[in-house]
């Protein structure tokens, strides 16, 4: 159908509209940077580039990229690893799921700036309750995510599995594992997502350097092109992010139906 | 009666079940008696709500009947086996696996060896007409092919009761019709118990040795229509003044069930 309508008209390279889009975007800032208040937040590109070069020569930039990728990489494998079973456990058995589930969606709702102190007071400062923090929230996110997709895999795939002389052991390995996986690759996405958002609160947790953190502090000192970049970095990182997972999501679930 | 000399081969045995539901409790099936010969074809055929699904899980060993039993070969059957295959109406095909995987399905949960296995399958798949999508995924398929696969996969498994519930529900006319012919073609050649659930009555007459008429609320026999048409049944058949014979006596008794279950 769509494909019908696209040929009347003229196509348009998806490439091409992504550069049409940053375009807009470059004009927008360009429009933001020439303001008199937006100009203090939004400097253009030929201010907020070399910055690069500034925080290099600072000795930071490298440190907080590093930094911010080990809180986020372990923080997240942290919670991936402890979030899989939890999930199975909740939709497996239900006592599990009635006593954990409503708190999981209890804490999830409080940001995590919230309680990020309480972790510093158990912790101390620096890298541990910023990797706990990130832990929690990719923690909560990813096991509800896993345990609602378990608990919606069609009955009849396991009826059909029984009826063809599958045990327990087979209907977990060879139904219940391949049906998760497309909610599991939903999880991880969602967790990562919640992984980046976090960092700010993580790196509040008087961490030395961080992306999280250096944006906070070019904030004291008022230098918006340095805070603009670290911004637009943060930003960068997540789509690199998402592009890895669509490339995994590709690889594993390619049997999916999709409505396009 | 047809073929009285043969083996019974699936004994139901005054089987009732009962649901708990949050109104109390309502009777699904209610003695519910029946002698299926081997390699006999039975359709049944009811009203929405008559029981007659409850009937097939509780061959199949999906659900318990809460009294009487059911038995095969005079053994009684508790819980799934392989030897009472089943083929659902919403297909049931397993997403992530291609069609040879899916039909290969029972055969690696008997630990069959792989290439042999792969042989069956691939001698099922093109039984059913699928020679070609060996390697597909089922959402690459058509309604009717995905219940093709489902069809031979419940035959790769070799069980000797096939247990089908309203397996062409969900398909157009065409499609169902020639489906109805190929399960024929199929049941000709290489026999197997077959239990059919439909609500179509013209399937029912061109499928079945004997229909079975089941009454709503509670869900139970009501009459069994031997149907002395002989095989191979096409669908010139339909024409025959003894099929439009039988189908007027059928349906005429299906509609009243059905208007009784209005009331």
């Amino acid at each position: 159908m769509s494909e019908e309508k696209k040929k009347k008209k003229v196509v348009i390279n998806d490439k091409v509209w992504l550069l049409i889009s940053l375009c807009a975007a470059l004009l927008l800032w360009y429009l933001l940077s020439l303001g008199k208040a937006t100009g203090r937040s939004f400097p253009f590109a030929d201010k907020v580039v070399p910055s690069v070069k500034t925080m290099i020569d600072r000795g930071a930039f490298w440190k907080d990229i590093r930094s911010s990728m080990l809180c986020v990489v372990a923080g997240f494998g942290l919670g991936f690893i402890t979030s899989l079973p939890i999930a199975f456990l909740m939709a497996w058995y239900q006592p599990v799921q009635k006593i954990i589930e409503p708190w999981i969606n209890f804490i999830r709702n409080i940001p995590a700036l919230g309680y990020a102190p309480l972790l510093v007071l158990i912790f101390g400062v620096g890298q541990k309750p910023a990797i706990i923090l990130i832990w929690i929230c990719t923690f909560m996110t990813m096991s509800i995510t896993i345990y609602q997709g378990i608990k919606n895999i069609d009955v009849t795939l396991i009826k059909a599995a029984r009826v063809l002389g599958a045990n327990d052991f087979d209907i977990f390995l060879k139904i219940i594992c391949p049906a998760t996986v497309p909610f599991i690759i939903t999880a991880v996405r969602l967790g990562l997502g919640a992984a980046l958002t976090t960092l700010l609160a993580a790196e509040s947790t008087g961490a030395q350097y961080g992306i999280g953190m250096r944006i906070r502090s070019l904030s004291n000192s008022f230098e918006a092109a340095p805070m603009l970049m670290y911004i637009i970095l943060l930003g960068i990182i997540g789509l690199l992010l998402v592009k890895v997972v669509d490339i995994i999501e590709r690889k594993l679930t390619g049997w999916q139906e999709k409505i396009n | 009666m047809a073929g009285e000399d043969k083996l019974v081969k699936l004994k139901i045995d005054n089987v009732y079940k009962e649901y708990q539901g949050r109104n109390g409790k309502t009777v699904a099936l209610n003695g519910v008696n029946l002698d299926i010969k081997e390699n006999e074809f039975i359709c049944v055929v009811g009203p929405s709500g008559c029981g007659k699904s409850t009937l097939l899980n509780i061959i199949a060993g999906l659900l318990e009947p809460t009294s009487g039993a059911v038995y095969l070969d005079g053994k009684q059957i508790e819980g799934t086996g392989v030897e009472r295959g089943v083929v659902f109406q919403q297909y049931a095909l397993f997403p992530w696996r291609t069609v040879i995987k899916n039909v290969m399905f029972g055969l690696e949960m008997k630990k069959t060896p792989k290439e042999e296995a792969r042989q069956i399958a691939l001698k099922y798949i093109e039984a059913v007409g699928l020679k070609g999508f060996e390697n597909s995924y089922p959402k690459e398929l058509s309604g009717g092919m995905k219940q093709r696969v489902a069809i031979a996969r419940a035959y790769a498994a070799n069980p000797e009761v096939l247990l089908l519930d309203e397996p062409f529900g969900a398909l157009d006319a065409q499609t169902r019709v020639q489906l109805q012919t190929e399960l024929l073609n199929t049941w000709e050649q290489e026999k197997k118990t077959c239990f059919f659930i439909t609500h179509d009555v013209d399937e029912a007459i061109i499928l079945a040795q004997r229909v079975i008429i089941m009454s709503a609320r509670p869900g139970r026999i009501k009459r069994i229509v031997d149907i002395d048409i002989p095989y191979p049944r096409t669908q010139e058949t339909k024409s025959d003044e003894r099929f439009l014979k039988l189908k007027a006596e059928i349906w005429n008794e299906v509609y009243q069930e059905f208007l009784e279950v209005r009331k």
